[in-house]
């Protein structure tokens, strides 16, 4: 059995950022990068049902982006992923989630997997969008926000429960292969070893191009995407009145909003 | 159609409110020569259409699917269907748990202009442009949508009020193509109570986040909690690590804390899902070491300082 895991390497902003000169996005050099939080427990997902397994499960991970995704990568490798692919073309840049699935969908028919899991979302731009845009690109059975998942390596279907709003899980069965984007908290995600990290940095990452997975520019960038980025910009700071001052004024003041409080409640 | 269509959510029988929140988007957006319909899907669509009947919704259509609940392959042959049928210039759906199932599946098939998690859409030099957060909500992102004749849009909840009138759209049964579903939703499960808190019911919650550092100091603010008189909650991670129990996690996918009217976020970042499910709260004190903490953005007090002076200065005045 093969567990294809699409990964994303996400940008966090420095404390002081600026935009970009064509106003569309961050300036790349304010961009701190890592490996998407959601990701980490997909990995382990897949991870957990290989080594929970009799038959032998190969656990792939798969993300699309530059050079620096190759970091996130080895942290993957180094937390249990057997091998890791990477697909880039320059053409690929300005893609939205959409077009990036459209290359995760062509990535995964070349490696044929059982299962293919995904992050719900990416703690940068928080589309929540890309898992489910690969199982349609595949015509498979997907579900979103998976809180919990019982699959035997091997078996026709998986038992798994979505996290729905306000504290309430719905069970469902879903027929394998099928793509499922997993939930923070669905298990604790593993620290990786040193001697891990050491064995990862000497394997080989997967390079492809478009051409590698059967795709064409004209599929990636502006023309492969639903939306463009028309502009970005720091919006005006939210109303947040601040309470200056030491600690201990600090604290009295946030005592007399609670006696406040408790005044117009009594 | 040229038009907006709304896609209302139904679960266990009871409309979702944000559906009535998309209603009013909808009212907003509309041009004088638009219609509004607005769609339920479910196995029993018609006792939807009372509750969905508001001013501004020209018509409801029924859409009698065969799965009770929601259900990914049911909604996108139906919603397809019916976007084909239709062809309206938008459709507007809630960025919601069963939207993140199928609405990109949809639009990735049916090649539709799509942006998810929208704040604010406007129309410029007569092109849809829909706004919505990048870098984990510290800047603000205009997307548009060049040449798609359709546009969908899942739309950020407690953004837009729902129509106060009620109204008298016409009432349409469409008949969606069967459609054999490859997965079968069974039982709902209601997080089980890990003790006998209420976090739906408390007014005044003191909530803790990942900026505590280890599960150690989790008495400390439970006795603080305590003192001040507040029901202690917490954020996910606390949950995840399971240093409280998830019935202790407000946010969007925690319980709702629909009676809370103040709340101390203590350490909290403030996750997207986290702002979702607490800025309907009239008070908000935030602390946070971060001063660019998105928590910040949604707070009407913020103190920037050591969580742990100022819980240790609070106490003292308890």
């Amino acid at each position: 059995m093969k567990i294809l895991v699409a990964v994303k390497q996400v940008a966090a902003l420095d404390e002081d950022f600026e935009i970009r000169a064509d106003g569309r996005d961050v300036d790349a050099d304010f961009l701190v990068r890592d490996l998407n939080e959601w990701d980490d427990f997909s990995l382990e997902e897949a991870v957990k049902i290989k080594e929970a397994g009799a038959d032998a499960v190969e656990v792939v991970v798969v993300s699309v982006g530059p050079e620096t995704v190759d970091e996130s990568l080895r942290k993957c490798l180094a937390k249990g992923a057997d091998r890791a692919i990477r697909v880039w073309d320059a053409d690929i840049e300005g893609s939205d989630s959409i077009a990036i699935a459209r290359v995760l969908a062509a990535a995964a028919r070349r490696e044929a997997p059982d299962m293919l899991f995904a992050g719900v979302q990416s703690s940068d731009q928080s589309f929540a969008s890309t898992g489910i845009a690969v199982a349609a690109f595949l015509g498979w059975p997907h579900a979103a926000v998976v809180s919990s998942l019982e699959l035997a390596p091997g078996g026709k279907s998986a038992v798994f429960r979505r996290e729905l709003e306000g504290g309430l899980l719905h069970a469902v069965e879903i027929q394998c292969p099928a793509v499922l984007t997993i939930q923070l908290g669905i298990n604790t995600p593993r620290y990786a070893s040193l001697r891990s990290i050491k064995q990862a940095a000497a394997k080989p990452i997967e390079l492809l191009s478009l051409a590698d997975v059967a795709l064409s520019g004209a599929d990636v960038g502006e023309a492969g995407s639903l939306s463009r980025v028309r502009r970005m910009y720091v919006p005006d700071k939210g109303r947040a009145q601040l309470i200056g001052g030491d600690a201990a004024s600090q604290a009295a003041r946030l005592a007399e909003i609670i006696r406040e409080f408790k005044g117009t409640a009594a | 159609m040229s038009g907006i269509l709304v896609i209302a959510e139904q679960r266990r029988g009871e409309l979702r409110p944000m559906s009535l929140e998309l209603l009013g988007a909808a009212a907003g957006l509309r041009r004088p020569e638009d219609q509004v319909a607005v769609a339920i899907l479910s196995d029993a669509p018609d006792r939807f259409v009372g509750p969905l009947s508001l001013s501004g919704v020209d018509e409801v259509v029924t859409v009698k699917v065969a799965p009770p609940e929601f259900d990914p392959d049911t909604f996108e042959a139906a919603i397809g269907a019916l976007i084909a049928s239709r062809a309206p210039d938008m459709v507007l759906v809630a960025h919601s748990v069963d939207s993140f199932g199928f609405a990109a599946a949809l639009a990735a098939r049916l090649g539709l202009g799509f942006a998810t998690d929208v704040f604010k859409v406007e129309r410029i030099d007569g092109e849809l442009v829909a706004t919505r957060g990048g870098y984990g909500q510290k800047v603000s992102v205009e997307v548009d949508f060049p040449g798609r004749a359709t546009v969908l849009l899942a739309m950020r909840g407690n953004v837009y009020k729902p129509p106060d009138q009620a109204g008298s759209p016409r009432v349409t049964a469409f008949d969606a193509p069967p459609q054999q579903s490859r997965a079968t939703g069974r039982e709902f499960i209601e997080l089980s109570a890990g003790d006998d808190v209420d976090m739906t019911a408390a007014e005044f919650i003191l909530t803790i986040g990942r900026g505590i550092g280890e599960e150690a100091k989790v008495e400390q603010f439970r006795e603080l909690a305590d003192a001040v008189g507040a029901t202690l909650g917490c954020s996910r991670p606390i949950a995840d690590a399971g240093w409280l129990p998830k019935s202790r996690q407000v946010g969007q996918s925690g319980k709702t804390a629909s009676a809370c009217k103040l709340y101390i976020a203590m350490g909290v970042s403030g996750a997207i899902q986290h702002l979702a499910g607490m800025k309907h709260v009239a008070t908000i004190v935030a602390v946070n070491t971060d001063a660019g903490a998105s928590i910040f953005s949604i707070a009407k007090y913020g103190i920037v300082g050591d969580i742990f002076e100022i819980a240790d200065e609070l106490r003292k005045l308890f």
